[in-house]
């Protein structure tokens, strides 16, 4: 029974956020409607491609430090029961109370529970990917205790009624004057003559918020890391809630997914190079807190660890899938990808959107639940490329899309197919790109936008040599694909480019 | 069976293939590799809307007194030395969250400085204080003494200890939320001036 019980376990259906309610195909045709959120999304990934690949270029060593982000990676899960096990043992050896949550229901009862124990009926949030992915929000919400979003960007969701659409910039799909007015509907006490001017709008996030991070005795954080030699837990970020959330409240509870552990401290030294470049384009963000347990007289006095399966243990099953859980969030991959570029966040349905989410999501509700994310992509290789932790998405969504074939993933890739075969600019531009790339071999340069920002300092892919339509074709002509794309034998046509 | 003993165990059955991972290669620029440039530190955080003030020690404490208005009220940690503290400022001794607010600016010292990326790292040592204290008011005063200076972000990993409380600081609060641009001045201090001492 317990050998039943111990297996690895996608996450539960009817609560969180990994699965949409339409598939990507029928989601991405009312996107792509949208003008206006195109040329949002456009805006916003052109301007952090380019700082982003300026700061990267600075670093002469940044190859070096991908290689060992990602070897670290492959092993903390090849080593993770012990060093889940060593950081309990040192973050209880630090005051800390670390709990375990098999799935997104029990983290979420633990979470509620704690919060009522304190007897506050409010708390303030830092924006955390696992607590959106579990539902966090309702549940504490259902239980009459009020969330309150302190991020900017999720603050302009909540306030807008609306989902995020990028990890790292939840509402990278409004501009400034949409921002204006959801604060001028939505936001108690705002100055009515608000502008659009991003300062004016940060500033009246600060007043709206103030009193409310001093005041509020419980805050529920992510982590980005936890170390398991010395049981530090750290979050990073920019606006300052954060520093607020992790400093003033006399409770804090973090969520953390059980593969964002590292072995030791030493480690940082390499995240914390690789994190600020990919993700906001920075050399360092604006602030970084890092806690270990409690400190007598400084910071919250009570502090909770829950550590997270939720699926992460049927991800960590599949030898291929497993480097899904390398992910640092850093969110580079929906930048440089054409396919979220035009398709916005939301069409993929779960909490993780863009490449990253067509191979995460999948494996952790399993891929019946998701089964036309896979076809989010037309294989460029952008996001390899981009990818931090280099970890393969191309060859992982090639090895989700033969893990299931049933009809309803044939027609999602036959509308995933048809949408992209009308709309062939973009496309086009990703796929000259990702030619370009093969031909300029490993240190290329010059790519064509949008693409450009992204290859200084790179490798560029060694991604599975077959575009979407070279792979859509041969599978037409072959019920059965191979397992593996071959490399395409003829050049690309001349109209592709 | 606890949640506990449930995950782990699953965890063990999805490693069943046992993986075999070779040490990572750590062939990127290491902890002493480069001697801290100065001028490096300087030209970041100026990038990154800090402002800095080169003066000696026996300096510091008329220069802060420029930074805030005429009888501004500036907050110090217990254990900030005698002769940086400006006339009148007041030292935290657990003090209440709206008390430390109300402060003009806030004056501390620091533990490391990362040139490459134009970070200053606070630990909590008595002359940085409680965390909560670098966060509330608006303005963020922070001496920086040479020594104190390194290359790179490995560097300052080494020279930290982990299990203090840290936290890690790079310019003033601020946003790319809106539109993927930097914006200064959200909920952590609006101004960050740094006073690099020329005589250590
Ligand atoms: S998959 Fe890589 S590029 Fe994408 S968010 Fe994760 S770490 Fe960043």
């Amino acid at each position: 029974m317990s050998t039943f019980l111990g297996m690895p376990t996608t996450a539960p259906r009817g609560v969180g956020h990994l699965r949409g309610d339409r598939t990507f195909p029928e989601a991405a045709r009312d996107a792509l409607k949208n003008d206006q959120l195109r040329r949002n999304l456009r805006h916003a990934t052109t301007t952090i491609r380019g700082k982003s690949g300026k700061v990267i270029a600075e670093l002469p060593d940044w190859q070096s430090l991908r290689d060992a982000g990602s070897a670290i990676k492959a092993g903390v899960l090849a080593q993770l029961p012990e060093l889940l096990e060593q950081l309990e043992a040192r973050v209880t050896e630090a005051g800390g109370v670390v709990h375990w949550a098999a799935d997104a229901n029990e983290a979420n009862a633990i979470v509620t529970g704690l919060v009522r124990q304190t007897g506050s009926d409010r708390v303030i949030k830092v924006k955390s990917m696992a607590t959106q992915e579990i539902g966090l929000n309702e549940a504490l919400e259902a239980a009459g205790i009020t969330p309150v979003e302190t991020d900017l960007a999720e603050l302009i969701v909540q306030l807008g009624h609306d989902k995020p659409s990028h990890i790292l910039v939840p509402a990278i799909h409004r501009n400034r004057s949409e921002i204006r007015d959801i604060f001028l509907r939505a936001m108690p006490g705002v100055d009515p003559a608000l502008t659009d001017d991003p300062p004016v709008l940060a500033a009246a996030a600060r007043r709206y918020l103030r009193e409310t991070f001093l005041s509020t005795t419980v805050a529920v954080s992510g982590a980005n890391f936890a170390i398991a030699d010395t049981g530090t837990l750290g979050v990073v970020e920019s606006e300052g809630n954060g520093r607020m959330c992790l400093t003033l409240p006399d409770t804090l509870i973090t969520v953390m997914g059980i593969e964002k552990v590292l072995p030791t401290w030493r480690d940082l030294e390499v995240f914390l190079q690789l994190l600020p470049r990919s993700s906001t384009g920075e050399r360092m963000n604006p602030y970084t807190t890092m806690w270990t347990g409690v400190t007598p007289g400084d910071g919250p006095q009570k502090f909770h660890l829950v550590l997270l399966d939720n699926g992460r243990t049927a991800v960590l099953s599949d030898p291929a899938g497993r480097q899904a859980l390398h992910c640092i969030r850093c969110s580079a991959c929906l930048n440089v990808c054409p396919v979220y570029e035009r398709t916005g966040g939301h069409s993929y349905g779960s909490v993780y959107p863009g490449p990253i989410g067509a191979v995460l999501s999948p494996q952790l509700t399993g891929v019946a639940d998701n089964a036309s994310l896979p076809y989010a992509s037309s294989l460029c290789g952008a996001c390899f490329d981009a990818c931090p932790v280099k970890i393969d998405i191309p060859s992982l969504l090639v090895h989700l899309r033969n893990r299931v074939r049933h009809p309803a993933a044939e027609r999602a890739a036959m509308a995933a197919a048809a949408y992209t075969m009308d709309r062939p600019k973009l496309y086009a531009s990703a796929q000259r790109a990702a030619k370009l790339a093969r031909i300029a071999g490993r240190r290329g340069r010059g790519l064509p936008p949008p693409l450009s920002g992204w290859t200084a300092g790179r490798d560029l892919p060694e991604f599975p040599k077959q575009t979407f339509r070279d792979w859509w074709a041969e599978r037409a002509s072959h019920p059965e694909p191979a397992s593996h794309p071959e490399p395409a034998s003829h050049p690309e046509r001349a109209e592709e480019t | 069976m606890s949640s506990r003993e449930l995950i782990l165990d699953r965890v063990r059955a999805a490693l069943r293939d046992a993986p075999v991972v070779a040490e990572a290669p750590r062939d990127y620029r290491p902890a002493g590799a480069a001697p801290p440039d100065l001028d490096v530190l300087v030209d970041r955080l100026v990038d990154y809307k800090a402002e800095v003030h080169r003066v000696a020690s026996a300096e510091v404490a008329a220069t802060v007194a420029g930074l805030v208005a005429e009888g501004g009220a500036v907050l110090v940690p217990p254990g900030l030395p005698e002769m940086w503290r400006p006339e009148g400022a007041f030292a935290d001794d657990g003090l209440a969250p709206d008390r430390i607010a109300a402060a003009d600016a806030v004056l501390t010292a620091a533990a490391v400085a990362v040139a490459e990326t134009g970070t200053i790292v606070l630990d909590a040592s008595p002359d940085q204080g409680r965390r909560v204290i670098s966060l509330l008011p608006d303005v963020h005063v922070i001496v920086l003494r040479p020594d104190q200076v390194v290359a790179s972000v490995p560097d300052a990993i080494a020279r930290l200890d982990g299990r203090r409380p840290l936290t890690w600081i790079s310019g003033p609060s601020a946003t790319s939320d809106i539109e993927l641009n930097r914006v200064e001045g959200v909920h952590g201090p609006r101004h960050l001036h740094v006073l690099l001492l020329t005589d250590g």
